[in-house]
């Protein structure tokens, strides 16, 4: 080991030590700093399929429309869905699954079959997908008094969401991957199917 | 750029002290979720039946070729999740473990005798035998645990066993490769006349 290696080293280690000396207030209670439904709202996204999945489809198939569409719908899908939020707040209407199945089947299909899509029908897709699910997490919600903080970090996470996705997806050339995507809409869209027959199922 | 010792060395320490300092995993999220997901991935899994057909029809893809190689996996899912639609409305469908085992039987044959249809022909073909697979498997979720979760673990399992078929496939390029698929052929139509046997004994 070099001397000067070494050296930095014994910086890092002292800094390191400097730091446990210097105990702060850890403010990790998340009531305190009101940060609390927030993280609730962002970790909803990832614990609940029934959100989540959409989202990636529609993700998906603004990807394979191109970069255009894809920022059209970065903005108005999490817009809409916080929209969609605070609305179903101030309601009391039960939830509806089965209208979920439909969000499943009709992004699997249009991804599956690679659908030719006018931009202002995909953006309108987005709007009702965003306005609906929304529309669902803000019936949940209405009984927290900060539903709204709540609404946000699930906005927020589904914009990163579909960003990561969209972006994912747009600059795929190769036959094999654009394939790959495909056989993902069809996956979304058999779960869909399966879905709205647990919705209607039939008791033995 | 390959890492250096060092580098790997300081990573491995990092796994083995994330490791020891294990927490509460918080995994409850939904009574039945975790389940459910595991249930569906099972599934598919569990049943030598399905995963001979399953495997089969990559297989069968792969000797195919494009187009044939992804219409198979991408129709396949639908129409068997039509068929466990079928089954959780309660539309009865007679012959599903005959049907079941008639999948394997025909799609060992056409691995076996690397058949070529027109692409139309496989893909209705395929699709009639998915929906007696999708109608047995499909509806069968465990009580008490997660529709959704079981579907999805059903779907991403069976998705899993087609690519397992293609990839094995894609020894098609080679003289030998052929060979050892159309014996594979031959021990998937074999298993598929067991089960034929085990329907009727």
């Amino acid at each position: 080991m070099s001397r000067s290696v070494a050296h930095h080293r014994a910086i890092t280690l002292a800094f390191a030590l400097l730091c446990l000396l210097l105990p702060a207030r850890a403010e990790a209670h998340l009531p305190s700093i009101g940060l609390g439904p927030v993280y609730d709202g962002i970790f909803h996204l990832f614990l609940s399929p029934e959100d989540l999945i959409p989202v990636i489809a529609i993700a998906l198939l603004a990807g394979q429309k191109g970069a255009a569409l894809g920022r059209r719908v970065l903005w108005t899908l999490p817009v809409a869905w916080f929209l969609g939020g605070f609305i179903g707040m101030y309601s009391a209407h039960p939830k509806s699954s089965a209208l979920t199945c439909v969000s499943f089947l009709v992004l699997g299909l249009c991804i599956a079959s690679t659908a030719k899509i006018a931009p202002s029908v995909l953006t309108g897709l987005a709007m009702l997908l965003g306005f609906f699910h929304g529309y669902l997490n803000g019936t949940g919600v209405s009984r927290f008094d900060d539903g709204t903080y709540f609404l946000l970090g699930l906005s927020l996470a589904v914009f990163v969401v579909l960003a990561i996705f969209s972006s994912f997806v747009i600059p795929l050339h190769k036959q094999w991957t654009l394939i790959v995507v495909r056989v993902a809409g069809s996956w979304i869209a058999a779960m869909g199917l399966l879905m709205l027959g647990w919705t209607f199922r039939r008791a033995p | 750029m390959n890492p250096s010792k060092e580098t790997i060395a300081r990573l491995a320490s990092l796994c083995i002290t994330l490791l020891v300092y294990a927490q509460a995993a918080q995994a409850h999220v939904n009574k039945g979720e975790a389940a459910g997901f595991l249930s569906g991935l099972k599934h598919p899994i569990s049943g030598l039946d399905h995963v001979v057909a399953m495997i089969a029809v990559g297989l069968w893809g792969a000797q195919l070729g494009a187009p044939a190689i992804w219409v198979l996996p991408v129709a396949f899912p639908m129409v068997m999740a039509c068929g466990g639609m079928l089954g959780l409305l309660g539309v009865p469908l007679p012959g599903i473990e005959i049907g079941i085992a008639a999948s394997a039987i025909l799609l060992g044959a056409a691995v076996m005798m690397e058949l070529r249809p027109p692409i139309a022909v496989a893909a209705v073909l395929v699709g009639f035998f998915a929906i007696f697979h999708g109608y047995a498997h499909g509806s069968e979720l465990p009580a008490g645990q997660s529709g959704l979760l079981y579907s999805i673990g059903f779907v991403m399992a069976t998705g899993c066993l087609h690519g397992v078929g293609i990839s094995i496939g894609l020894v098609h390029r080679w003289s030998w490769g052929q060979r050892a698929l159309r014996l594979a052929g031959v021990a998937i139509a074999l298993a598929g006349i067991f089960f034929m046997w085990k329907v009727f004994a």
